[in-house]
Protein backbone atom coordinates (compact mmCIF):
# COMPACT_ATOMS: atom_id res chain seq x y z
CA UNK A 1 0.00 0.00 0.00
CA UNK A 2 1.31 3.41 -0.90
CA UNK A 3 1.09 6.21 1.52
CA UNK A 4 -1.17 8.97 0.85
CA UNK A 5 0.69 12.43 1.34
CA UNK A 6 -0.27 15.94 1.71
CA UNK A 7 2.20 19.00 0.91
CA UNK A 8 2.61 21.42 3.97
CA UNK A 9 5.40 23.03 3.31
CA UNK A 10 7.04 23.56 -0.04
CA UNK A 11 10.73 23.72 -0.55
CA UNK A 12 10.92 27.49 -0.39
CA UNK A 13 9.39 27.78 3.29
CA UNK A 14 11.47 24.55 4.53
CA UNK A 15 14.68 26.14 3.28
CA UNK A 16 13.60 29.69 5.31
CA UNK A 17 12.68 27.51 8.19
CA UNK A 18 16.25 26.22 8.12
CA UNK A 19 18.04 28.89 7.66
CA UNK A 20 16.07 30.83 10.56
CA UNK A 21 17.05 28.05 12.34
CA UNK A 22 20.54 27.34 11.85
CA UNK A 23 20.97 31.80 12.75
CA UNK A 24 18.68 30.70 15.85
CA UNK A 25 21.19 27.97 16.92
CA UNK A 26 24.56 29.55 16.41
CA UNK A 27 22.87 32.98 18.00
CA UNK A 28 21.52 31.04 21.01
CA UNK A 29 24.87 29.38 21.55
CA UNK A 30 26.70 32.78 21.61
CA UNK A 31 24.41 33.90 23.47
CA UNK A 32 24.16 31.67 26.29
CA UNK A 33 28.05 31.98 26.66
CA UNK A 34 27.59 35.70 27.07
CA UNK A 35 24.99 35.55 29.47
CA UNK A 36 26.39 32.75 31.63
CA UNK A 37 30.08 32.80 32.77
CA UNK A 38 30.67 29.17 32.78
CA UNK A 39 29.50 28.69 29.57
CA UNK A 40 31.76 31.35 27.84
CA UNK A 41 33.75 28.53 25.87
CA UNK A 42 30.77 28.43 24.02
CA UNK A 43 32.20 31.62 21.76
CA UNK A 44 33.89 29.04 20.04
CA UNK A 45 31.06 28.16 17.74
CA UNK A 46 32.37 31.22 15.83
CA UNK A 47 36.10 30.72 16.55
CA UNK A 48 36.95 33.31 19.31
CA UNK A 49 35.62 34.93 21.78
CA UNK A 50 36.28 38.38 20.26
CA UNK A 51 35.07 37.30 16.91
CA UNK A 52 31.64 35.66 18.65
CA UNK A 53 30.81 39.36 19.92
CA UNK A 54 31.63 40.75 16.55
CA UNK A 55 29.45 38.05 14.60
CA UNK A 56 26.38 37.03 16.94
CA UNK A 57 24.83 40.64 15.72
CA UNK A 58 25.19 39.94 11.82
CA UNK A 59 23.55 36.09 12.52
CA UNK A 60 20.85 38.27 14.40
CA UNK A 61 19.83 40.27 11.38
CA UNK A 62 19.94 37.78 8.83
CA UNK A 63 17.38 35.46 11.48
CA UNK A 64 15.25 38.93 11.69
CA UNK A 65 15.12 39.15 8.25
CA UNK A 66 14.22 35.09 7.40
CA UNK A 67 11.73 35.01 9.88
CA UNK A 68 10.09 38.18 8.75
CA UNK A 69 9.54 36.59 5.51
CA UNK A 70 8.06 34.03 7.64
CA UNK A 71 6.09 36.21 9.42
CA UNK A 72 4.21 37.20 6.49
CA UNK A 73 3.91 33.72 5.36
CA UNK A 74 2.21 32.25 8.26
CA UNK A 75 0.39 35.56 10.21
CA UNK A 76 -2.89 35.41 8.87
CA UNK A 77 -2.72 31.14 9.89
CA UNK A 78 -2.10 31.93 13.19
CA UNK A 79 -5.28 34.06 14.56
CA UNK A 80 -6.61 32.33 17.41
CA UNK A 81 -10.41 31.40 16.94
CA UNK A 82 -12.76 29.53 19.23
CA UNK A 83 -11.57 26.03 18.50
CA UNK A 84 -8.00 27.42 19.37
CA UNK A 85 -9.38 27.95 22.64
CA UNK A 86 -10.88 25.25 23.15
CA UNK A 87 -7.36 23.30 22.69
CA UNK A 88 -5.87 25.66 24.45
CA UNK A 89 -8.31 25.19 28.17
CA UNK A 90 -8.10 21.04 27.27
CA UNK A 91 -4.24 21.52 26.97
CA UNK A 92 -3.57 18.44 29.42
CA UNK A 93 -5.46 16.16 27.14
CA UNK A 94 -3.67 17.00 24.63
CA UNK A 95 -0.64 15.99 26.10
CA UNK A 96 -1.55 12.83 27.06
CA UNK A 97 -2.30 12.33 22.76
CA UNK A 98 -5.83 12.96 22.44
CA UNK A 99 -6.44 16.01 19.87
CA UNK A 100 -9.32 18.55 21.14
CA UNK A 101 -11.09 20.37 18.84
CA UNK A 102 -11.97 20.94 15.22
CA UNK A 103 -7.85 22.07 14.35
CA UNK A 104 -7.13 23.94 11.04
CA UNK A 105 -3.56 24.46 9.77
CA UNK A 106 -2.28 25.17 13.24
CA UNK A 107 -3.23 24.56 16.80
CA UNK A 108 -3.39 27.18 19.74
CA UNK A 109 -0.12 26.00 20.89
CA UNK A 110 1.31 26.19 17.68
CA UNK A 111 -0.09 29.98 17.22
CA UNK A 112 0.69 30.87 20.63
CA UNK A 113 4.33 29.82 20.04
CA UNK A 114 4.46 31.76 16.37
CA UNK A 115 3.13 35.01 18.34
CA UNK A 116 5.63 34.73 21.46
CA UNK A 117 8.26 34.42 18.79
CA UNK A 118 6.83 37.31 17.04
CA UNK A 119 7.30 39.51 20.11
CA UNK A 120 10.95 37.83 21.33
CA UNK A 121 11.95 38.68 17.75
CA UNK A 122 10.87 42.46 17.59
CA UNK A 123 12.11 42.92 21.01
CA UNK A 124 15.88 40.88 20.02
CA UNK A 125 16.11 43.26 17.30
CA UNK A 126 15.56 46.26 19.38
CA UNK A 127 17.18 45.21 21.75
CA UNK A 128 20.11 44.48 19.89
CA UNK A 129 20.90 47.61 17.60
CA UNK A 130 20.77 49.58 20.60
CA UNK A 131 23.68 47.65 22.27
CA UNK A 132 25.41 46.75 18.88
CA UNK A 133 29.00 48.29 19.35
CA UNK A 134 30.58 50.18 17.91
CA UNK A 135 27.76 50.85 15.37
CA UNK A 136 24.94 51.80 17.37
CA UNK A 137 25.18 51.85 20.88
CA UNK A 138 26.80 54.93 21.12
CA UNK A 139 23.98 57.11 19.99
CA UNK A 140 21.65 56.01 22.58
CA UNK A 141 21.77 57.03 26.24
CA UNK A 142 23.39 54.54 28.53
CA UNK A 143 20.31 53.94 30.86
CA UNK A 144 18.47 53.24 27.58
CA UNK A 145 21.34 50.56 26.89
CA UNK A 146 20.65 49.03 30.16
CA UNK A 147 17.34 48.25 29.83
CA UNK A 148 18.17 47.13 26.23
CA UNK A 149 20.67 44.39 27.50
CA UNK A 150 18.29 43.16 30.21
CA UNK A 151 15.27 42.99 27.29
CA UNK A 152 17.77 41.18 25.01
CA UNK A 153 19.21 38.70 27.66
CA UNK A 154 15.22 37.89 29.13
CA UNK A 155 13.66 38.03 25.66
CA UNK A 156 16.16 35.55 24.11
CA UNK A 157 15.67 33.15 27.20
CA UNK A 158 12.28 33.17 26.95
CA UNK A 159 12.66 31.89 23.03
CA UNK A 160 15.56 29.32 23.49
CA UNK A 161 12.86 27.84 26.09
CA UNK A 162 10.25 28.53 23.16
CA UNK A 163 12.38 27.02 21.01
CA UNK A 164 13.15 23.78 23.10
CA UNK A 165 9.30 23.38 23.54
CA UNK A 166 8.90 24.08 19.73
CA UNK A 167 11.51 21.08 18.95
CA UNK A 168 9.85 18.45 21.52
CA UNK A 169 6.23 19.61 20.00
CA UNK A 170 7.93 18.05 16.31
CA UNK A 171 9.85 15.47 17.71
CA UNK A 172 6.42 14.34 19.74
CA UNK A 173 4.39 14.30 17.55
CA UNK A 174 5.40 11.27 14.93
CA UNK A 175 5.89 12.80 11.42
CA UNK A 176 6.42 16.51 11.95
CA UNK A 177 9.78 16.47 11.20
CA UNK A 178 8.82 15.40 7.74
CA UNK A 179 6.76 18.16 6.91
CA UNK A 180 9.70 20.33 7.17
CA UNK A 181 12.05 18.31 5.69
CA UNK A 182 10.35 16.40 2.87
CA UNK A 183 7.79 18.60 3.14
CA UNK A 184 4.79 16.46 3.25
CA UNK A 185 2.53 14.43 6.03
CA UNK A 186 0.55 11.20 5.77
CA UNK A 187 -3.16 11.42 5.57
CA UNK A 188 -3.05 9.87 8.86
CA UNK A 189 -1.19 12.51 10.27
CA UNK A 190 -3.33 15.28 9.09
CA UNK A 191 -6.56 14.12 9.99
CA UNK A 192 -5.78 13.08 13.58
CA UNK A 193 -4.00 16.43 13.80
CA UNK A 194 -5.20 18.79 11.88
CA UNK A 195 -8.68 18.05 10.90
CA UNK A 196 -10.33 20.83 9.27
CA UNK A 197 -6.77 21.49 7.30
CA UNK A 198 -6.88 17.90 6.28
CA UNK A 199 -10.70 18.69 4.88
CA UNK A 200 -10.01 21.76 3.44
CA UNK A 201 -7.06 20.69 1.26
CA UNK A 202 -8.45 17.07 0.14
CA UNK A 203 -11.22 18.93 -0.68
CA UNK A 204 -12.46 17.73 -4.40
CA UNK A 205 -9.32 15.42 -4.52
CA UNK A 206 -9.51 11.60 -4.44
CA UNK B 1 48.32 43.80 30.76
CA UNK B 2 48.26 41.22 33.21
CA UNK B 3 50.13 41.58 36.13
CA UNK B 4 51.14 38.81 38.14
CA UNK B 5 52.77 40.70 41.34
CA UNK B 6 49.64 42.09 42.17
CA UNK B 7 47.11 39.56 44.04
CA UNK B 8 43.53 39.24 42.28
CA UNK B 9 40.20 39.77 44.93
CA UNK B 10 37.74 39.76 42.24
CA UNK B 11 37.95 38.66 37.92
CA UNK B 12 35.05 39.49 35.40
CA UNK B 13 33.00 36.66 34.49
CA UNK B 14 34.78 34.00 37.06
CA UNK B 15 32.30 32.27 38.91
CA UNK B 16 34.70 30.50 41.86
CA UNK B 17 36.72 32.66 43.93
CA UNK B 18 39.90 33.78 43.69
CA UNK B 19 43.32 33.22 45.78
CA UNK B 20 42.39 34.18 49.17
CA UNK B 21 45.93 33.55 51.26
CA UNK B 22 47.39 36.77 50.55
CA UNK B 23 45.83 40.08 51.67
CA UNK B 24 47.84 43.65 50.81
CA UNK B 25 46.37 46.55 52.30
CA UNK B 26 44.00 48.51 50.47
CA UNK B 27 45.74 51.80 48.78
CA UNK B 28 43.54 54.64 47.78
CA UNK B 29 44.16 58.20 44.96
CA UNK B 30 42.84 61.30 47.04
CA UNK B 31 42.09 64.23 44.95
CA UNK B 32 41.72 67.25 46.98
CA UNK B 33 39.58 69.15 44.92
CA UNK B 34 40.14 72.57 46.70
CA UNK B 35 43.71 72.83 46.15
CA UNK B 36 43.54 71.68 42.86
CA UNK B 37 45.12 74.75 39.92
CA UNK B 38 43.67 73.09 36.67
CA UNK B 39 47.11 72.27 35.42
CA UNK B 40 47.06 69.12 33.76
CA UNK B 41 50.34 68.51 35.02
CA UNK B 42 48.30 64.81 36.08
CA UNK B 43 46.90 64.28 32.36
CA UNK B 44 50.38 64.52 30.69
CA UNK B 45 51.53 62.74 33.70
CA UNK B 46 49.50 59.94 32.73
CA UNK B 47 49.48 59.87 28.97
CA UNK B 48 53.72 59.99 29.55
CA UNK B 49 53.86 56.94 31.70
CA UNK B 50 51.04 55.20 29.73
CA UNK B 51 52.53 56.26 26.34
CA UNK B 52 48.81 57.41 25.44
CA UNK B 53 47.92 60.49 23.10
CA UNK B 54 44.95 61.82 22.23
CA UNK B 55 44.33 63.62 18.89
CA UNK B 56 44.72 67.21 18.99
CA UNK B 57 41.83 68.92 19.46
CA UNK B 58 40.11 72.06 19.15
CA UNK B 59 39.91 75.09 21.69
CA UNK B 60 35.63 74.93 22.25
CA UNK B 61 35.59 77.79 24.71
CA UNK B 62 36.68 76.31 28.19
CA UNK B 63 39.74 74.59 29.74
CA UNK B 64 38.44 71.16 29.09
CA UNK B 65 40.71 69.54 26.59
CA UNK B 66 40.19 66.85 25.69
CA UNK B 67 36.76 67.14 26.19
CA UNK B 68 35.93 64.11 27.57
CA UNK B 69 37.79 60.56 28.67
CA UNK B 70 38.99 58.38 25.80
CA UNK B 71 40.94 55.29 24.83
CA UNK B 72 43.65 57.44 24.61
CA UNK B 73 43.26 60.29 27.62
CA UNK B 74 42.41 57.87 30.69
CA UNK B 75 41.93 61.03 32.95
CA UNK B 76 40.73 64.69 31.42
CA UNK B 77 40.33 67.96 34.24
CA UNK B 78 36.81 68.61 34.36
CA UNK B 79 36.28 72.67 34.51
CA UNK B 80 32.80 74.00 35.72
CA UNK B 81 31.51 77.66 35.98
CA UNK B 82 29.36 77.79 39.35
CA UNK B 83 27.40 80.24 41.17
CA UNK B 84 27.53 79.76 44.83
CA UNK B 85 26.25 82.34 47.61
CA UNK B 86 26.46 84.81 45.17
CA UNK B 87 29.32 84.43 43.51
CA UNK B 88 31.76 82.53 40.63
CA UNK B 89 33.00 79.23 41.54
CA UNK B 90 35.62 77.75 39.55
CA UNK B 91 35.08 73.82 40.27
CA UNK B 92 37.82 71.66 38.55
CA UNK B 93 37.68 68.01 38.66
CA UNK B 94 40.20 65.39 37.70
CA UNK B 95 38.00 62.74 36.03
CA UNK B 96 38.83 59.12 35.48
CA UNK B 97 37.88 55.46 36.99
CA UNK B 98 37.03 55.74 40.76
CA UNK B 99 37.78 52.33 41.30
CA UNK B 100 34.98 50.98 43.04
CA UNK B 101 34.86 48.38 45.59
CA UNK B 102 31.84 47.27 43.93
CA UNK B 103 32.50 47.65 40.28
CA UNK B 104 29.81 47.74 38.00
CA UNK B 105 32.25 47.57 35.07
CA UNK B 106 33.51 44.36 36.42
CA UNK B 107 29.54 42.96 36.96
CA UNK B 108 28.72 43.47 33.68
CA UNK B 109 31.29 41.99 31.89
CA UNK B 110 31.52 38.73 30.18
CA UNK B 111 34.65 37.76 29.79
CA UNK B 112 36.37 36.18 32.26
CA UNK B 113 39.62 37.86 33.38
CA UNK B 114 39.07 41.27 31.20
CA UNK B 115 38.15 43.03 34.11
CA UNK B 116 39.89 42.54 37.61
CA UNK B 117 39.76 44.20 41.04
CA UNK B 118 43.02 43.64 43.02
CA UNK B 119 43.07 43.19 46.55
CA UNK B 120 44.50 46.42 46.67
CA UNK B 121 41.22 47.89 45.44
CA UNK B 122 42.62 48.93 41.70
CA UNK B 123 40.19 47.64 38.98
CA UNK B 124 41.75 47.08 35.92
CA UNK B 125 41.08 45.99 32.29
CA UNK B 126 43.16 43.64 30.61
CA UNK B 127 42.59 44.75 26.89
CA UNK B 128 44.11 40.95 26.10
CA UNK B 129 41.07 39.37 27.20
CA UNK B 130 38.45 42.10 26.30
CA UNK B 131 36.28 41.26 23.33
CA UNK B 132 34.69 44.70 22.57
CA UNK B 133 30.97 44.42 23.68
CA UNK B 134 30.94 47.97 25.75
CA UNK B 135 29.11 46.22 28.37
CA UNK B 136 31.30 47.56 31.19
CA UNK B 137 30.64 51.10 29.57
CA UNK B 138 26.77 50.29 30.73
CA UNK B 139 27.56 48.79 34.07
CA UNK B 140 29.95 51.76 35.01
CA UNK B 141 27.67 54.13 37.16
CA UNK B 142 30.18 57.09 36.50
CA UNK B 143 30.48 56.70 32.44
CA UNK B 144 34.40 56.06 32.74
CA UNK B 145 35.32 53.42 30.10
CA UNK B 146 35.93 53.95 26.78
CA UNK B 147 36.59 51.96 23.58
CA UNK B 148 38.83 52.40 21.34
CA UNK B 149 37.65 53.22 18.24
CA UNK B 150 41.01 51.57 16.66
CA UNK B 151 41.04 48.19 18.34
CA UNK B 152 37.43 48.01 19.59
CA UNK B 153 38.35 47.34 23.42
CA UNK B 154 38.06 49.23 26.31
CA UNK B 155 40.55 50.99 28.36
CA UNK B 156 40.27 53.37 31.17
CA UNK B 157 42.42 54.68 34.08
CA UNK B 158 44.43 51.64 36.05
CA UNK B 159 45.44 53.66 38.74
CA UNK B 160 49.17 52.71 36.97
CA UNK B 161 48.99 49.49 38.53
CA UNK B 162 52.34 48.93 36.97
CA UNK B 163 53.59 51.70 38.94
CA UNK B 164 51.43 50.53 42.32
CA UNK B 165 52.66 46.89 42.11
CA UNK B 166 56.40 47.63 42.16
CA UNK B 167 55.46 50.46 45.42
CA UNK B 168 55.60 54.00 43.09
CA UNK B 169 52.66 55.78 43.67
CA UNK B 170 50.33 56.61 40.06
CA UNK B 171 52.41 59.21 37.77
CA UNK B 172 49.30 61.74 38.01
CA UNK B 173 50.11 61.75 41.72
CA UNK B 174 53.96 61.68 41.30
CA UNK B 175 53.75 64.71 39.11
CA UNK B 176 50.91 67.08 40.68
CA UNK B 177 52.14 70.33 42.14
CA UNK B 178 50.13 71.68 44.37
CA UNK B 179 49.72 68.01 46.31
CA UNK B 180 45.89 67.76 45.45
CA UNK B 181 46.35 63.91 44.38
CA UNK B 182 47.71 61.74 47.15
CA UNK B 183 48.25 58.24 47.46
CA UNK B 184 48.93 56.44 50.23
CA UNK B 185 46.80 53.24 52.14
CA UNK B 186 42.90 53.86 52.09
CA UNK B 187 42.32 54.29 55.99
CA UNK B 188 45.34 57.11 55.62
CA UNK B 189 43.51 59.17 52.82
CA UNK B 190 40.86 59.12 55.07
CA UNK B 191 42.52 60.30 57.52
CA UNK B 192 44.04 62.94 55.55
CA UNK B 193 41.16 63.50 54.00
CA UNK B 194 39.44 64.60 57.75
CA UNK B 195 41.77 66.89 58.17
CA UNK B 196 41.55 68.63 54.82
CA UNK B 197 37.70 68.54 55.18
CA UNK B 198 37.81 70.13 59.30
CA UNK B 199 40.09 72.83 57.68
CA UNK B 200 37.70 73.88 54.69
CA UNK B 201 34.53 73.97 57.15
CA UNK B 202 36.69 76.51 59.66
CA UNK B 203 36.95 78.54 56.34
CA UNK B 204 33.37 78.83 55.76
CA UNK B 205 32.60 75.63 53.87
CA UNK B 206 30.16 74.66 55.63
CA UNK B 207 29.15 71.93 53.71
CA UNK B 208 32.91 70.08 52.40
CA UNK B 209 33.22 66.44 52.92
CA UNK B 210 34.71 63.30 51.33
CA UNK B 211 33.19 61.51 48.32
CA UNK B 212 33.52 58.05 48.73
CA UNK B 213 30.20 56.80 48.11
CA UNK B 214 28.72 54.34 49.59
CA UNK B 215 26.16 53.37 46.67
CA UNK B 216 29.65 50.77 45.43
CA UNK B 217 30.91 50.17 48.34
CA UNK B 218 33.03 52.94 48.48
CA UNK B 219 35.91 54.04 45.92
CA UNK B 220 39.52 54.24 45.82
CA UNK B 221 39.61 57.29 43.91
CA UNK B 222 38.14 59.82 46.83
CA UNK B 223 37.54 63.14 46.60
CA UNK B 224 37.77 65.99 49.04
CA UNK B 225 34.73 68.57 47.90
CA UNK B 226 33.98 71.63 49.38
CA UNK B 227 30.38 71.42 48.47
CA UNK B 228 30.08 67.61 49.09
CA UNK B 229 26.36 68.20 49.31
CA UNK B 230 25.81 68.74 45.90
CA UNK B 231 28.72 66.65 44.02
CA UNK B 232 26.46 67.45 40.59
CA UNK B 233 28.09 70.68 40.46
CA UNK B 234 31.59 68.94 39.84
CA UNK B 235 30.31 68.74 36.21
CA UNK B 236 28.31 65.58 36.94
CA UNK B 237 29.64 63.67 39.95
CA UNK B 238 26.76 61.74 40.42
CA UNK B 239 25.27 62.30 44.13
CA UNK B 240 24.45 58.52 45.18
CA UNK B 241 26.20 56.12 42.25
CA UNK B 242 25.40 52.55 42.38
CA UNK B 243 25.04 50.14 39.97
CA UNK B 244 21.85 50.36 38.05
CA UNK B 245 18.84 48.50 38.89
CA UNK B 246 18.81 47.04 35.20
CA UNK B 247 22.38 46.06 35.13
CA UNK B 248 21.63 44.34 38.52
CA UNK B 249 18.61 42.68 37.26
CA UNK B 250 20.24 41.01 34.47
CA UNK B 251 23.62 39.97 36.02
CA UNK B 252 21.58 38.73 39.31
CA UNK B 253 18.45 37.03 39.24
CA UNK B 254 17.85 36.68 36.00
CA UNK B 255 20.44 33.84 35.65
CA UNK B 256 18.74 31.85 38.12
CA UNK B 257 15.43 32.36 36.64
CA UNK B 258 16.42 31.27 33.29
CA UNK B 259 18.07 27.90 34.27
CA UNK B 260 15.21 26.94 35.98
CA UNK B 261 12.79 27.82 32.97
CA UNK B 262 15.48 26.47 30.33
CA UNK B 263 15.87 23.64 32.49
CA UNK B 264 11.80 23.39 33.04
CA UNK B 265 11.32 23.16 29.23
CA UNK B 266 13.99 20.35 28.93
CA UNK B 267 13.13 18.29 31.73
CA UNK B 268 8.93 18.28 30.78
CA UNK B 269 10.75 17.14 27.42
CA UNK B 270 12.32 14.44 29.25
CA UNK B 271 9.74 13.48 31.33
CA UNK B 272 6.95 13.88 29.15
CA UNK B 273 8.41 11.97 25.93
CA UNK B 274 9.46 9.08 28.81
CA UNK B 275 6.03 8.69 30.38
CA UNK B 276 3.48 9.59 27.60
CA UNK B 277 5.56 8.21 24.79
CA UNK B 278 5.12 9.76 21.29
CA UNK B 279 2.53 10.46 19.68
CA UNK B 280 1.04 8.78 16.57
CA UNK B 281 -1.34 8.87 14.21
CA UNK B 282 -3.65 5.81 13.87
CA UNK B 283 -3.28 3.54 11.17
CA UNK B 284 -0.21 5.49 9.87
CA UNK B 285 2.38 3.51 12.33
CA UNK B 286 5.30 1.80 10.45
CA UNK B 287 4.51 -1.80 11.34
CA UNK B 288 7.80 -2.20 12.97
CA UNK B 289 6.41 -0.05 16.03
CA UNK B 290 3.80 -2.46 16.41
CA UNK B 291 5.62 -5.51 16.63
CA UNK B 292 7.54 -3.53 18.88
CA UNK B 293 5.00 -2.79 21.31
CA UNK B 294 3.73 -6.61 21.83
Amino acid sequence: MTEKLIQRYSAAERINHWVVAVCFVLLAISGLAFFYPAFFWLTGVFGTPELARIVHPFVGVVMFVAFARQFFRYWHHNLLNREDVKWMVAVKEVLKGNEVGDIGRYNGGQKAMFWVMVLCLLLLLGSGIIAWRPYFAASFPIPLIRIALLVHAASALVLISSIVVHVYAALWVQGTIRAMVEGVVTHGWARKHHPRWFRESTRGKA
Amino acid sequence: MTLQSLDIKQRSASPTTAPEARNPTEIAQLIDVSVCIGCKACQVACSEWNELRADVGTCVGVYDNPTDLSSQAWTVMRFAEVEENGKLEWLIRKDGCMHCTEPGCLKACPSPGAIVQFKNGIVDFHQENCIGCGYCVSGCPFNVPRLSPKDGKAYKCNMCSDRVAVGLEPACVKTCPTGAIQFGSKEDMKEVAAARVADLKSRGYRNAGLYDPPGVGGTHTMYVLHHADTPEQYSGLPADPAISTAVGLWKGPLKPLATVGLAAAGLFGFFHYTTVGPNRADGDTHETHEEDRS
